[in-house]
């Protein structure tokens, strides 16, 4: 029993939100972009704030970012990240003007300050998901 | 139109809250609800309004069992811990409009013996964007989600976790002065400091109890609380408010400013009272920071200054602004907030025992929930 492994929370996508997880997929970080008025939108949802349209387009993020705050989870909320502990959650302010929350690689705790650039990067999970990551630039 | 003093609180309940109630969740509501009534002299067949938290019991379930002939509203408040706070607000806008006079607002769990915080937020709609997108990288309970929010904190204003540990170390001296609080033991700022990490700054004491148990409030017409068996507590301003980016704490412009910021102004208002007149305040206190961003966010400070307000002394009990004199959801019970409003109306009867306020007259009482949603009410003793 010790050793078995617990799967992690998976993503249900939505016909509204499946071209993110598929652009994941292919190791792109899409942000949804209004058709209409262009306003970018993140996370994907079915409608502009701006101008009401539903109708969207996607657009590859660039990857650079900031780092505007941080958490390091050292209880395991969910079986499935038991193994991870500790781990750090990083938001961080896209070039694009939205926000990625994701886990840390490559960075120390201790290094983590508010304006730190980093770049986004992908790491493969379970059942062919990948997931966005944020790494040191260079 | 004004809410103003449209209703009052006139009764107040709860059960004994543990941790393995071996009950019904529905059994201990109609518990709680049923003390709660007759704090107010009212029989069960005079309720003819329920706001139920909303989770697990719905308005039929007293119907049935207290035998109402004619339930004429229910509703719910999907708003997390901000429920309770903005149930009075819903109930004193339908007395208002003349639909019921005597509305029952009731919560009960069984938090700590049932399903735990981590594996309960990822069935709640309120949640639905953060289970797809955040939940699968590691993201899954509050602490997690609101821990970003209290390192910006620090980050900008130098807040510091041991100003923190004065709001966890006040609020269990006060539980230990209720007599029906699940934590008795004393603590110290050290033992905050020496509490294991949660998520980063949150540590242990940092952090809310899960909890079994129940607690009711009934809401009357004003013009029916004044004859009834307990001193009324009238509502003087109550109002709602969601953050910026309600479903995704991550893309909020401010991480710092909660829905109460929107809120409290407008209860303030309707009140007609200052920050000076508040004798005790109720703040919901899922976690320490949540507190301390309250009170920013309802005016007593400036923003980044609630850390030397709390790290001062001035929540304590004799303090300028006492707060949580139940032992709140740190260190009585995790009833979300339900207890909060017991203990206002509590205080300003003058039947808060050990931890009462000298003379409170007016206090108020707040509302925190999923991602930031705020309710507050302001109250005054009839």
């Amino acid at each position: 029993m010790s050793d078995q492994v617990v799967a992690k929370p998976m993503p249900e996508p939505t016909p509204d939100t499946q071209p993110y997880w598929d652009g994941l997929r292919a190791r792109k970080l899409l942000i949804q972009s209004c058709a209409s008025c262009g306003k970018l939108r993140f996370y994907p949802r079915p409608m502009c704030d701006a101008c009401y349209s539903m109708d969207s387009t996607w657009i590859e993020a660039s990857g650079n970012g900031t780092v505007h705050s941080w958490t390091v989870t050292h209880h395991p909320f969910h079986a499935g990240f038991k193994g991870e502990v500790p781990y750090i959650l990083a938001t961080v302010d896209l070039a694009e003007g939205v926000r990625l929350n994701a886990q840390v690689r490559g960075i120390e705790r201790d290094a983590l300050q508010m304006g730190l650039p980093v770049k986004v990067g992908f790491e493969a999970g379970a059942d062919g998901l990948n997931l966005p990551v944020v790494k040191p630039t260079g | 139109m004004s809410l103003r003093e449209a209703a009052a609180i006139s009764g107040v309940g709860e059960t004994a809250y543990t941790r393995g109630s071996g009950k019904s969740v529905l059994a201990m509501q109609l518990e709680a609800a049923l003390k709660a009534i007759q704090d107010a002299g009212l029989s069960p067949k005079d309720i003819d309004g329920i706001v139920p938290y909303g989770a697990g019991v719905v308005a039929e379930d007293f119907i049935t069992n207290f035998g109402i002939a004619d339930l004429r509203f229910s509703a719910v408040t999907p708003m997390g811990g901000a429920s309770c706070v903005a149930a009075i607000q819903c109930a004193a806008a339908a007395i208002s409009a003349g639909i019921c006079n005597h509305v029952l607002l009731v919560i009960g769990r069984n938090g700590f013996s049932g399903n735990r915080i981590g594996a309960r937020v990822a069935q709640m709609p309120q949640f639905r964007t953060i289970a797809e997108f955040e939940m699968p990288l590691g993201a899954i309970a509050p602490a997690q989600l609101y821990a970003p929010m209290a390192r910006r904190h620090m980050e900008l204003y130098g807040t510091k976790s041991e100003q923190w540990a004065e709001i966890a170390v006040s609020t269990r001296h006060n539980a230990i002065l209720n007599g029906n609080a699940t934590m008795t033991k004393p603590i110290t700022v050290e033992d905050h400091q020496n509490s294991r990490m949660i998520s980063d700054p949150l540590r242990l004491l940092d952090c809310s109890l899960e909890s079994d148990g129940a607690a009711a409030v009934v809401v009357s017409a004003s013009d029916r609380a004044k004859d009834m068996a307990k001193r009324p507590i009238y509502v003087m301003g109550v109002a709602e408010g969601h953050p910026d980016s309600p479903s995704a704490i991550t893309q909020r412009p401010d991480l710092t400013r909660l829905g109460l910021a929107k809120a409290a102004p407008k209860a303030f208002a309707m009140a007609g009272v200052t920050h000076d007149d508040i004798d005790v305040a109720e703040i919901y206190d899922c976690f320490t920071y949540i507190v301390m961003c309250q009170i920013e966010d309802l005016g007593f400070v400036k923003k980044g200054e609630g850390g030397p307000f709390v790290g001062d002394g001035n929540i304590k009990l004799g303090g300028r602004l006492p707060i949580n004199t139940h032992g709140g959801l740190l260190s009585q019970s995790h009833m979300a907030g339900m207890n909060h409003i017991c203990e206002l109306a509590r205080q300003l009867r003058g039947e808060a025992g050990r931890a009462q306020v000298a003379d409170a007259e007016i206090g108020l009482v707040t509302g925190y929930g999923d991602m930031g949603d705020g309710s507050i009410a302001i109250m005054r003793r009839g």
